[in-house]
């Protein structure tokens, strides 16, 4: 399995790198970990005429934690997200959702920017960072530009960022309250058959604001308002647990594939969100 | 064809350098040019690590990884580990507790699992396991596996101790 030939380019800062797009245009893509664009390449699925690999482009790395904001650099990877204790203090649900991506070895190079950015609706962060509100910056020939990860998402594989235009860094608000990710793969390394987001703050006993997100049940993340509009001011008991289920199944399209029938992705979409729900909830 | 580049790699402690296509997969270069055939081709999908080798302080699946993302890396294979008369204590205690039966997956496991006794040398059952889900293997069912990791920790902490 060898990929059709291509120029290897290894721009040292991000003005070059955003150089080497803009001379090549469609023909040139950035890499990252590579974990998802390397097995398309071999499989001949993807053709790359200048891979420009941002391995060496420092303005890319770094994680920052304030009171009431983190940033992660595009190439920080999941390994480097997974062991920043300040990052885990600050913003809980990251480590425990990247802890469920692919295995160790992939966790070593994956990135938390390719994840993103890459428009596969079977990752786990972009319906993450829809659930946290995350931002994303894009830089382009023009400038910079800041999008939520709530609009980035057009369709498969197909996001807000234009060719000529590298994801340089995510910012995440720091929410209080409780949070689950749960996720249900058939084996380690797998997409998820269906995962879910879920964030809560609770007053006087009853759910204060709520925040859901749902993952590969759709060509894109589905940050259902609905499901979590069902939850607030209530006390996540059984009744409301089964009409924020209700109203996340009316937002998601899960289509039927190796990984089930649509019928069997929506019956685990429920039992995923019901426990992502309940143990937010026992966190709040 | 490509245009080729010139590419070095430190590989258990010696520098080469190449002159390669950058799309060839680290796997072949190491397997192929530096006859350094340890590292197996499994899968070849970056799921099951029979190809993982030591890249940067990393466990990485060298299949997966194109050799010019790698110039300029240190890289380390099950043949800088240990050899067949000096093995090291992870290739020791894998034959004490039969911890291969065909042996293909072995030197990805023990090449995994030296890098995850770096990172936490006094691992638990349950941390072996999450820690080595990288590596299929298909014979042993895991359970010598991860004993012999463990073995391997333990003496490895023991003699430190005594040091």
């Amino acid at each position: 399995m060898i990929p059709s030939a291509f120029e290897y380019h290894r721009p040292g800062d991000l003005a070059s790198a955003l150089g080497i797009l803009s001379a090549y245009g469609d023909e040139a893509r950035v890499i990252a970990g590579g974990h998802s664009l390397i097995p398309m390449m071999k499989l001949r699925m993807a053709s790359v005429g200048h891979l420009v690999d941002l391995q060496s482009v420092a303005e890319l790395r770094g994680i920052t934690v304030a009171e009431r904001e983190v940033t992660i650099g595009a190439m920080v990877t999941q390994a480097e997200l997974i062991s920043h204790d300040g990052l885990a203090k600050a913003v809980p649900i990251l480590r425990e959702a990247a802890l469920q991506i692919a295995d160790p070895q992939v966790r070593y190079v994956g990135t938390v920017g390719g994840n993103v950015a890459n428009g596969d609706p079977g990752n786990d962060m972009p319906g993450l960072m829809q659930c946290l509100d995350a931002r994303f910056t894009l830089v382009g020939p023009g400038g910079p530009r800041e999008v939520p990860a709530r609009a980035f998402y057009h369709g498969l594989y197909a996001t807000e960022r234009a060719e000529d235009e590298i994801l340089t860094r995510i910012a995440i608000p720091v929410h209080a309250g409780g949070h689950a990710y749960e996720k249900q793969k058939r084996k380690i390394g797998d997409y998820a058959t269906a995962a879910a987001a879920v964030l809560l703050t609770k007053s006087g006993g009853k759910v204060a604001s709520a925040s859901v997100a749902m993952t590969n049940l759709s060509d894109v993340p589905v940050w259902s308002e609905a499901a979590a509009a069902a939850l607030v001011g209530r006390d996540c008991g059984a009744e409301a647990v089964a009409d924020a289920v209700a109203a996340m199944l009316a937002d998601i399209d899960p289509q039927a594939d190796n990984r089930g029938p649509i019928a069997f992705k929506k019956h685990v979409a429920g039992v995923i969100l019901g426990r992502a729900i309940a143990r937010a909830w026992s966190r709040a | 064809m490509g245009k080729k580049m010139q590419i070095s790699l430190t590989v258990n402690g010696e520098v080469h350098y190449i002159l390669a296509e950058p799309r060839e997969l680290l796997i072949h270069t190491l397997r192929e040019r530096l006859g350094l055939t340890g590292p197996h081709i499994g899968c070849e999908t970056s799921h099951c690590g029979a190809c993982t080798v030591d890249m940067n302080g990393r466990s990485v699946k060298a299949c997966t990884v194109f050799v010019a993302q790698a110039d300029g890396a240190e890289i380390t294979t099950i043949e800088g580990l240990g050899s067949p008369d000096g093995l090291h204590v992870l290739q020791r205690t894998f034959r004490e507790h039969h911890g291969l039966q065909c042996g293909y997956c072995t030197p990805g496991m023990i090449t995994r699992a030296h890098r995850l006794l770096i990172e936490n040398p006094n691992p638990t059952e349950e941390e072996v396991r999450f820690g080595m889900a990288g590596n299929l293997c298909r014979c042993t069912g895991y359970q010598n596996i991860v004993k012999a990791i463990l073995a391997a920790a333990s003496e490895m902490n023991a003699k430190e101790a005594a040091e």
